[in-house]
């Protein structure tokens, strides 16, 4: 990935809450024009990577760059990026109508149809006070002002992390409408794979601070494989297949590979399609085995705002 | 952001503008008989007063004295601790306006709308109470009542402009409490301590140095009020009813401090023969003293102190939410 499609470069990125790193020596590229998801366990700094990005907090090492600048620095800056922090804030004592007049003042490419439309369609009544909203409607509140904001990076934080099943999976489906055909970059973490997979075509998995893996879910599908054989077929891999996670049951071994093509021509393996979340939990896997075998300092270690 | 700002403070202001409304008109109804009465009875007024008169007369200068405090603790304290709480900031922070701007513009419209509301409580109130003030300066005021002149403590502090000055740095005050503090309530407690603190500091420790003072020597005789203790004098009568008396001396016969009374005096027997052993050792009484005429002066001083304050922890409230608050 070059520079000129990253929208958010982070190089050596770190964040200490006093004796405490959040985030440390994290290098990243996120890709423009994509929707990107950033998972990861609890305590891989998502939320602080993202707070750093929207300029909420300001890095202790290294530099983040947003945009083409560094986050909040002016008027300029802030026009570019949104952001809905996690627990999705609204004032309680303003109504809907009044956060819409919010937005329109605030922000200088403020699109006050795109926002009346969101929230009639949503079903909002203008003159209801945002503290008697549902935690659902609430989080779309927040999200239509961080899209009429019309953003060239719209940061998601856990946006669904508070609501129920369904009101979950009507925000990311009415999220996925809302950004077809807008050159909106969105960022949006998440711990739930699932979330992820409903909206995303890009994924970043991040364990510690450190990227796993960043890449077009499509790609992330057709190159990971799941391999299965009996134990001790191991050896006869193939070239080019790397080995993300191993697990023996019943005398037989199951791999997840990645490899550009899968070993068809292997007899010992059976080939299988592997599910996005399989390889991102194969990830994560691998990150845990390696720090319990290896003495790198557990930076990060459980740190999670 | 002046909208938001305003929005915010609407209810706020309201409740402010309905309150100052009340006083406002409870004090049109009773203050024109009150200067119709100062008109035929001069400084005879206090003796005239009615009890409603009286109760109105201190009510009005508690309320100045309580309006910067509750500025204090219900404008100031929760302005930025309840966004904090709240999580609002987030929000805010978000949009196309820096958090300096955000501030600015809530710190400024706020702060002056308190400024507004408390000074014209101050001048209402400095209005009404004129004549009361007025007899009391001419000496219509004994020690049998409770009336002081208005340049003394009591009463400086609810008239002319430094209530203004007191609003403006109770409210910053109460910002600055709840952004370090962070959570509203504890914010204004804190608030109503240090505004406190600092309002009783002020008149002991700084008032009196803040005009140069004026001094009278005065010898003791009989006509003379003054209060005869065993191994001192104190409230010597000077014959100005309208001043602030900050010290007092008694000298010896060769002007210096006394260290020690007169033997005659310490031995007296009836209050007659103690103030002549007193004037027959030559001792004086040396009273310090802010006279009626630094009123004004005193009360700019003052104003200005406050409102500088005010500034100083503007600027921390500002260094503050763009350096450590997320």
């Amino acid at each position: 990935m070059t520079a000129a499609t990253a929208v958010l470069r982070a190089q050596g990125l770190g964040k200490k809450y006093r004796q405490r790193w959040a985030l440390s020596d994290c290098t990243l590229d996120v890709p423009a024009g994509r929707v990107v998801g950033l998972v990861g366990p609890n305590g891989a700094g998502k939320s602080t990577l993202l707070n750093l990005a929207s300029g909420m907090l300001a890095p202790t090492t290294g530099t983040i760059e947003v945009c083409g600048g560094r986050p909040a620095t002016g008027p300029a800056q802030l026009a570019k990026v949104g952001y809905v922090s996690q627990d999705t804030p609204t004032y309680a004592a303003l109504t809907v109508a009044d956060h819409l007049t919010l937005g329109a003042r605030l922000n200088p490419r403020w699109d006050a149809s795109l926002a009346r439309d969101r929230i009639r369609r949503i079903g909002l009544d203008p003159s209801q006070r945002a503290g008697q909203l549902s935690g659902g409607q609430r989080a779309q509140l927040a999200l239509t002002l961080g899209l009429a904001k019309r953003p060239e990076l719209l940061v998601l934080d856990e946006p669904v992390a508070a609501l129920d099943p369904l009101a979950r999976r009507e925000f990311l489906d009415d999220l996925t409408d809302a950004i077809s055909g807008q050159k909106m970059t969105v960022l949006l973490s998440s711990h739930l794979i699932s979330d992820v997979e409903r909206v995303c075509d890009h994924v970043i998995v991040l364990v510690d601070s450190r990227v796993q893996v960043s890449f077009a879910a499509a790609e992330l599908i057709a190159g990971h494989h799941r391999l299965t054989g009996p134990d001790g077929a191991s050896a006869d891999l193939p070239a080019g297949h790397q080995v993300i996670s191993t697990s023996r049951a019943h005398g037989r071994t199951t791999l997840v590979v990645r490899a550009d093509a899968p070993a068809t021509g292997s007899a010992s393996w059976t080939v299988e399609p592997v599910s996005l979340e399989d390889i991102v939990l194969a990830y994560i896997g691998r990150q845990t085995a390696d720090r319990s075998s290896d003495s790198r300092p557990a930076a990060g270690l459980g740190a999670h705002r | 952001m002046i909208w938001l700002a305003w929005r915010q403070l609407r209810t706020q202001a309201t409740v402010a503008i309905a309150a100052l409304a009340v006083v406002a008109a409870l004090l049109a109804m009773t203050g024109p008989h009150l200067a119709d009465l100062h008109s035929t009875a001069g400084r005879g007024l206090i003796q005239q007063l009615s009890p409603t008169d009286t109760t109105l007369y201190f009510v009005g200068g508690v309320a100045v004295l309580l309006v910067p405090a509750l500025i204090g603790m219900f404008w100031g304290a929760p302005l930025v601790a309840n966004e904090l709480e709240a999580g609002t900031h987030r929000l805010a922070w978000n949009q196309g306006v820096t958090r300096t701007r955000w501030l600015a513009t809530k710190l400024a419209l706020t702060g002056l709308t308190a400024m507004v509301a408390t000074g014209l409580i101050s001048i209402a109130v400095t209005w009404w109470s004129s004549p009361v003030d007025q007899a009391v300066a001419a000496g219509g005021s004994d020690n049998t009542d409770n009336f002081v002149p208005r340049i003394a403590p009591a009463i400086f502090s609810a008239r002319g402009i430094v209530p203004i000055g007191y609003a403006a740095f109770a409210f910053v005050l109460g910002v600055t409490c709840g952004i370090v503090i962070r959570r509203a309530l504890p914010a204004m407690a804190a608030t109503l301590a240090t505004y406190t603190a600092a309002l009783l500091a002020l008149p002991l420790w700084l008032r009196e140095h803040l005009a140069p003072p004026s001094t009278a020597t005065v010898p003791f005789t009989h006509d003379r009020m003054a209060n005869y203790l065993l191994d001192s004098v104190t409230h010597v009568d000077i014959g100005k009813p309208d001043v602030w008396v900050t010290a007092e001396q008694t000298l010896d016969s060769t002007g210096h401090p006394a260290h020690a009374m007169p033997s005659a005096y310490t031995n007296c027997d009836a209050i007659k023969s103690c103030i002549d052993a007193l004037a027959q050792a030559g001792y004086q009484q040396r009273v310090t003293y802010q006279p009626a005429g630094n009123f004004w002066t005193l009360q700019w001083a003052e104003t200005g102190i406050f409102l500088g304050l005010a500034i100083g922890l503007g600027a921390l409230c500002v260094w503050w939410t763009r350096s450590r608050l997320t």
